[in-house]
């Protein structure tokens, strides 16, 4: 019964969404306000269904109904409770549902705080969004209904994978989720701007906290998946370059590009049509990779569903959305005219280097996922895309923009004096000058670039360290007033800072995690020994055991380091009793100096066990420095220039007033 | 000229769709991997006997009787044991030569296990090592392969063989090639 409510506000909610999508586009034609109110009733009345649907699978789920199909499919009546709610949204129909959940919670948030927004483009903005979620509920209601009851019902279910069951996963896509499907409100605006024909400082004032938002659970996302991968699958990696990961980085690139186009557009009024196609951009990456996870047109590790039927549908709903956007893209951006006018050498300019950067970074991405499928459709032959094209297209891409990122926030608008921006980073310059040979004499023998991405990272952190204190008045006034300054600093000031200074960390991390690692792959019987990183372990013994759905085998490492005993390791390889899958539990040790990462393998029949054994220097550092991101991202949303919003109405015709205005609290 | 650079986003889009549409009307998934071997010949070998004083597998080998068979197996591999009944009937109704790459095996459980369910194998090669089926491009068993009078490799099946394969596939490949 619950069930079929849940199904019937699923049906409800697509009919509310047609007319939130039809009236209100009509009422911003017409000028009726009558008519443009429909939008924001709609989108709050389309909330609270979709939520009655969500919620109403969740009940099936807990309280293991396998009278559904989806609920057969996917869970069991063993599994733990956090992992029957995470089962919700951890197969492809009930992650859709998740899907259109937070589209209309996006929609309702505009709806209710979008107060001062002008009226043609908040009508417009919810009626594209409805529009998106149409196409989503259609393509349930008529492909991927999880409220499909099964007759007769089984006793029990298939269970979920158990590598899902784990509460890092448990949470990586409903973060993801957030900020892809987040994204989709700073597409809807970008669409409306088009449909308007205006974009203005306004509308980027505008659509800032939303990517911005977006941006935050993206990147706090992506980062659980990769921590995920890390200590769940066990081959040490923390980062693949599989097609769904690149599906997922490519909005990530995309959305960076656009938080910080976003800034020209508001502060100078320039970069529109750019800042216009990337916001369209972004949210046609995420569209991207929901056809590529759900269609089966590309084989992936983490692919959801491969129903070739399924992918039709999904082609449909990209050709609508993505393809309609760029071709009205392509017949209004070239009306949008700019204003400022800058000189290269400025921080518009820098801005500008910044977007092509990550451009050209999400584009060599997108090329190397979509090769395979590019080749074969058109010769035959198949070929595979991996790590070495990626890393050695990304990162000589990523070098140089870490290079600019010291020097850009500290450039001026409109003109900047280069010469000026670089003697005042003499301190940044001596600072890098010196890790670099420090690194070098310490990790003589190894490679060079590990040299490199150290001395980039300490150029970037003592930049930014530079500007902050620059800001502060370190250098030309008196300590007593550095205090003072500080804490009147905007948050989008110390946003920046640790957004940037996060980067830096990561870079440290990901440079001597992949570069410095040592790796030991070899059998060994209890009691024997093996030396890695420094460290001692020995292997104690095997011995089996039982969890509440599986049945492991969980090796014991006595770890010690110059004799002293310092941890103990349990690695273990489980066997799930319901579909007799495998998993390795990998036992880490985590420490700021690197991580000791133990595998333990099948046993050799000869009393031995094969191990792998690896330690990881700064590896966690990837982890702080995306928290610092994360903080960064938090710190920028929560200043209150940004939530105040649009400003207040004023005559047209006067731009630069309206920034004054804009800027001036 | 400006307005030209406008439509190069949708004109992309386009393209990158057609080729999604072009992937999803495949008739293979994604992860199916065909032999790049097909139409090439058959790659040099010469493999010695499982059993003691019977014939190796050698390339001449192949092609002595016309149109050949090779079934790459193991004794530890389960599917391969649900095919045999079918290579002991085509082995009985000599409809085409069979023979036998006995692959990453021990010798004595191959001859055990030959001996338990019978050997349709005019001659087999041992490759314990894997490195003739690293030639071969074999990543899995059972494979067979089907190989013409000129000695090349005209069709791979990956997987246990199945009576429909045999019928609408192999067999009939086999009579084409044998004209």
């Amino acid at each position: 019964m619950i069930a079929e409510i849940g199904h019937f506000a699923l049906v409800l909610a697509l009919v509310v969404a047609v007319i939130q999508t039809v009236v209100p586009l009509v009422g911003a034609a017409t000028g009726r306000q009558s008519l443009m109110a429909v939008a924001s009733a709609g989108a709050l009345i389309q909330f609270p269904l979709i939520l009655l649907a969500f919620l109403a699978l969740m009940q099936a789920y807990v309280t293991s109904d396998f009278s559904l199909v989806n609920v057969v499919q996917n869970s069991h009546s063993l599994k733990p409770l956090l992992y029957k709610i995470s089962g919700v949204w951890g197969n492809h129909e009930g992650s859709l549902v998740l899907w259109v959940l937070i589209l209309a919670l996006f929609g309702s948030l505009v709806a209710l705080f979008g107060g001062n927004l002008p009226p043609t483009l908040k009508a417009r903005a919810l009626a594209i969004q409805a529009l998106i979620t149409v196409g989503f509920l259609l393509f349930m209601l008529f492909t991927s209904n999880p409220f499909e009851r099964a007759f007769p019902p089984p006793a029990d279910g298939n269970d979920l994978n158990p590598l899902l069951q784990d509460p890092g996963l448990a949470f990586h896509p409903p973060m993801l989720y957030v900020g892809y499907v987040g994204l989709s409100m700073v597409f809807s605006f970008a669409v409306a701007a088009l449909i308007e024909g205006r974009v203005d400082a306004a509308w980027a004032r505008w659509v800032r906290p939303w990517t911005l938002t977006a941006w935050i659970f993206l990147t706090a996302g992506i980062a659980l998946g990769s921590w995920w991968a890390y200590y769940e699958l066990g081959w040490g990696g923390w980062w693949y370059w599989d097609p769904v990961e690149n599906a997922s980085f490519m909005p990530w690139l995309v959305a960076t590009a656009l938080l910080h186009s976003a800034i020209v557009v508001e502060k100078r009024d320039a970069l529109k049509s750019w800042t216009i196609l990337l916001a369209i951009l972004a949210f046609s990456m995420s569209l991207m990779g929901t056809f590529l996870v759900r269609s089966g047109v590309l084989t992936s590790v983490h692919a959801f569903a491969s129903d070739p039927a399924r992918g039709v549908f999904i082609l449909m709903l990209l050709v609508v959305a993505i393809g309609g956007s760029l071709a009205l893209f392509a017949w209004r951006a070239p009306q949008l005219r700019g204003g400022g006018l800058f000189a290269p050498i400025s921080r518009e300019g820098g801005l500008i280097l910044n977007n092509l950067f990550l451009s050209a970074a999400a584009g060599t991405v997108f090329l190397g996922t979509l090769y395979p499928l590019f080749v074969e459709v058109l010769g035959g032959s198949k070929v595979s895309v991996g790590a070495p094209y990626f890393n050695g297209t990304f990162i000589p891409l990523m070098v140089p923009l870490v290079a600019a990122l010291g020097i850009g926030p500290l450039l001026a608008w409109k003109r900047g004096d280069l010469r000026g921006v670089l003697s005042r980073l003499k301190l940044a310059f001596a600072v890098t000058l010196a890790v670099a040979l420090l690194t070098g004499v310490l990790t003589w023998g190894k490679s060079v670039f590990g040299v490199l991405g150290i001395a980039l990272a300490a150029w970037l952190a003592s930049a930014m360290v530079i500007e902050l204190a620059e800001r502060i008045g370190i250098r030309r006034s008196k300590p007593s007033s550095w205090a003072r300054r500080a804490l009147g600093l905007p948050r989008a000031a110390y946003g920046m800072f640790f957004a940037h200074l996060g980067l830096a960390v990561t870079i440290v991390g990901i440079t001597g995690s992949t570069l410095w690692q040592s790796e030991l792959i070899r059998t060994m019987k209890p009691g024997e020994t093996a030396t890695i990183g420094g460290f001692e372990l020995t292997l104690e013994g095997v011995e089996s055991l039982r969890g509440p759905n599986y049945q492991a085998e969980r090796g014991r490492f006595l770890v010690r380091r110059d004799g002293r005993e310092i941890a103990v390791l349990h690695p273990e390889k489980r066997r799930y009793v319901v579909g007799g899958q495998e998993t390795t539990e990998a036992a880490i040790r985590s420490r700021l100096a690197g991580d000791l990462f133990a595998v333990i393998g099948d046993a050799d029949g000869a009393g031995g066990y094969t191990v792998r054994l690896y330690f990881k220097p700064f590896l966690p550092w990837i982890w702080f420095g995306v928290g610092f991101m994360v903080l960064g991202g938090l710190l920028s949303l929560s200043d209150r220039r940004l939530r105040i919003g649009a400003p207040q109405k004023r005559p047209r015709g006067q731009g630069s007033a309206l920034l004054q205005a804009a800027g001036a609290e | 000229m400006r307005r030209l650079l406008f439509i190069v986003p949708v004109l992309i889009f386009a393209g990158v769709a057609a080729s999604f549409m072009l992937g999803l009307m495949r008739e293979q998934t994604a992860s199916y991997v065909p032999s790049a071997l097909i139409d090439q010949p058959a790659p040099e070998f010469d493999l010695p006997p499982v059993r003691e004083g019977a014939d190796g597998l050698a390339t001449a080998d192949l092609t002595a009787d016309g149109v050949s068979l090779v079934n790459v197996f193991a004794s530890w591999c389960i599917p391969c044991k649900v095919e045999h009944p079918l290579l002991m009937k085509l082995a009985r109704d000599k409809v085409v030569p069979l023979h036998g790459i006995n692959w990453k095996d021990r010798r004595s459980d191959a001859i055990a296990w030959l001996d338990q369910l019978g050997d349709p194998f005019r001659r087999i090669g041992y490759d314990g090592s894997g490195r003739a089926g690293i030639d071969w491009g074999v990543y899995g068993v059972p494979e067979t392969y089907v190989i013409d009078r000129e000695g090349r490799i005209r069709y791979k099946h990956i997987g246990p063989m199945s009576q429909r394969v045999l019928d609408d596939t192999i067999l009939p490949l086999v009579r084409e090639l044998g004209k």
